[in-house]
């Protein structure tokens, strides 16, 4: 790696790549720190007033969802507090206070909210009491839905164009928002390569370099940012020198983007004629048009919980059904792959249940099994919108046989529900399931019996493997997508999944992930599902690699020991067989 | 104007549920009531202040109803109280 400036220059931060591309632009400071709620006074205090009951009937309406959904599951006493939080916002002595000071003292509303609020919580906090400490909390989360409510309607309209986002930490609804109004790269002092808003960034073509500790202290609003996605730097008000070496890197790259572009509609066929089907991840509709874009072959991988991002609700039936279609049709005839809600984990679980360990909790196919009027919902919707015959349905965080029996009894319930109303629908509709749980690596024989197809989702597959929080930085060098026993699990799956005859493709980030793909392909996987982002770069690779050189590869990759020997036998395996041209875009 | 001592008998005191309890019994009453803890004092009928009141098991507490149906709530509401909330 050659710069033309020194790499320690005072003006360079470094972090994790998170999602590749340069791009120069002004920062602009997205903070949610609520504490630092600004005192400013206003002067339409009509206008205050009224953001005030909006703020405070959004909330009540999150809140209300929240309520009945926990009686549900967590039974009245422990969702008291929650029906508390609604009494608090229905209270008519802090509204009074509320609406009252606004009136006296002319101050914007989430300054007076936090004021009054405060109050009540530095009362409990007082008290030497453990649970009035943690009431205080409750308190505190009521000010701050509060205020985020108030401030949410301000940000649409606060974050300028074409600006790089710098913050703490990006959350995947945040993510959504930014993608409405062009943000052009994000820096985060927290979060890995694996964290939601690095997928989504990646799969949006949108420049990240997430953890970078303190990228909110060095960076000022309107900045000039330098964002290096590729090597995880950033640079703060650049040089002329900087500027030129990025500028001029920036015309390489687009050139050699285009140059990838003219693969666009030629298959990834091997040197040696074997076809691999390379599909898109999609997580919002605003994707859609890269899918057509980059060329994929059909939707593998279709996240559905992102409704509860854009949405802030849980749709209904009928919604969804739109929803589905709509994508379907703009992909037909190629094959779209819905995969059922995957809420919990680290994604939005739509109410505020503190488990000691939620990756290993209530998540996937355990919360909807839980939940059958919203599964139901989603299983008709999709069944409605399968007419066309190129819908098929999965289903995550799948462990034991169990979950995919009873998932097939609701499947078949819904089936004859719809029958008798006489709705159409695709008889045939193949039925999967995701493998990311240790045990479904294992149980592929039996699970064949009930489904039709399966696909692998490494990132969670390698963290349950290596037990190892993906998303915690102290931990994440751990996470090695090429550890040896990652790769022979893989390997187990292919071969296990060929003798009953049933399709398995990879829709993790490792089907993106250069590196893997000659080993993906030697073991035997035919379909790849990534984000439409990397499909072109990937498809090259492909086109570059014949299967008899890949399955050496990969026999020797399953009888090496770590994952540093994996790796420089790869990188060697790329030296002899690979074209110089895919190693321009790296260096 | 109606007064009354009550003593929190529950072990866990006024949490969140008894204090949601207490807030929904009192809005039932037109009566204004409020409750006074060592001069301290608050309105029965705001949840955020019932719940900021921090009343441990063996805390005494002065009640006070004042309003046409003061009877009522008074009876009702300090009877909610030495029942323990219903907690023991």
């Amino acid at each position: 790696m050659k710069y033309s400036f020194e790499i320690t220059d005072k003006n360079i931060l470094h972090g994790i790549a998170a999602a590749p591309g340069i791009t120069i632009a002004k920062a602009f400071l997205y903070s949610k720190e609520v504490e630092s709620v600004d005192k400013t006074t206003i002067t339409d205090v009509e206008e205050a007033k009224h953001n005030l009951t909006f703020a405070i009937e959004k909330s009540k309406k999150e809140l209300n969802k929240i309520f009945n959904l926990a009686i549900d599951k967590l039974g009245e006493q422990r969702a008291a507090i929650f029906e508390a939080q609604i009494m608090i916002l229905e209270d008519p002595y802090l509204l009074d206070k509320l609406f009252s000071r606004i009136e006296e003292e002319k101050l914007n509303p989430e300054f007076i909210v936090h004021d009054e609020i405060t109050k009540y919580q530095n009362m409990l906090n007082s008290s030497a009491e453990d649970y009035l400490k943690e009431r205080a909390n409750d308190i505190g989360d009521i000010k701050n839905r509060l205020i985020k409510n108030l401030k949410n309607k301000q940000w649409k309209s606060r974050i300028q164009n074409d600006v790089i986002v710098i913050a703490e930490l990006i959350t995947p609804a945040d993510t959504v928002l930014f993608t409405r109004v062009n943000v052009k790269g994000y820096i985060t002092n927290f979060g890995g390569l694996t964290s939601h808003a690095a997928i989504l960034a990646r799969s949006l073509n949108i420049p990240a370099v997430l953890g970078v500790h303190d990228s909110t202290a060095r960076i000022k609003d309107d900045d000039i940012i330098i964002i290096d996605g590729f090597h995880g730097t950033i640079i703060i008000n650049p040089t002329i020198d900087q500027l030129n070496y990025y500028g001029n890197k920036i015309s390489k790259l687009t050139q050699l983007d285009n140059e990838l572009m003219t693969l666009k509609n030629e298959k990834a066929i091997t040197k040696d004629g074997i076809e691999i089907i390379i599909q898109a991840n999609l997580d919002i509709d605003e994707e859609l048009v890269f899918v057509e874009q980059k060329g994929a072959q059909g939707i593998g991988l279709l996240r559905t919980e992102q409704f509860f991002n854009v949405l802030d609700n849980i749709p209904d039936e009928v919604f969804q059904l739109g929803f589905y279609k709509k994508i379907s049709e703009s992909i037909y005839p190629n094959k779209l792959t819905i995969r059922a809600f995957d809420i919990g984990g680290d994604k939005f679980l739509p109410y505020d249940v503190k488990e000691p360990n939620p990756m290993l909790g209530w998540r996937g196919i355990r919360f909807l099994l839980d939940h059958p009027q919203l599964f139901k919902s989603q299983l008709k919707a999709i069944l409605r919108a399968s007419i066309n015959g190129n819908i098929q349905f999965m289903i995550p965080m799948v462990s034991s046989l169990d979950e995919i029996i009873a998932t097939k009894n609701y499947l078949d319930e819904c089936k004859v529900e719809l029958r008798s109303e006489n709705i159409s629908f695709d008889e045939n509709i193949k039925f999967g399931v995701m493998i990311e749980i240790p045990s479904a690596a294992l149980m592929i024989k039996e699970f064949s019996k009930y489904v039709d197809f399966f696909s692998v989702g490494t990132n969670d597959l390698i963290q349950y493997l290596l037990a190892c929080d993906r998303g915690n930085e102290i931990v994440n060098q751990l996470y090695q997508e090429f550890h040896p026993a990652v790769l022979r699990v893989l390997d187990f799956m292919v071969s296990e999944a060929k003798k009953v005859n049933k399709p398995i493709s990879i829709c993790g980030e490792m089907a993106s992930d250069k590196f893997a793909v000659p080993f993906l392909v030697g073991i035997g996987f035919k379909f790849l599902s990534m984000n439409a982002s990397s499909i072109p770069f990937i498809k090259k690779i492909v086109r570059n690699l014949s299967i008899d050189s890949c399955q050496k590869l990969a026999n020797e990759c399953l009888n090496l020991s770590s994952e540093k020997e994996i790796l420089d036998n790869i990188e060697s395996y790329f030296k002899k067989n690979i074209e110089q041209d895919i190693e321009k875009i790296f260096s | 104007m109606i007064e009354k001592k009550v003593t929190i008998v529950n072990k866990a005191g006024i949490h969140v549920r008894p204090a949601a309890s207490i807030v929904k019994l009192a809005a039932k009453y037109k009566s204004e009531f409020v409750i006074y803890r060592d001069g301290l004092s608050i309105n029965g009928k705001s949840i955020i202040g019932v719940m900021t009141l921090t009343a441990a098991q063996g805390t005494t507490l002065k009640l006070t109803f004042d309003g046409t149906d003061e009877k009522e709530a008074a009876e009702e509401i300090t009877n909610y109280f030495e029942r323990g909330f219903d907690e023991i």
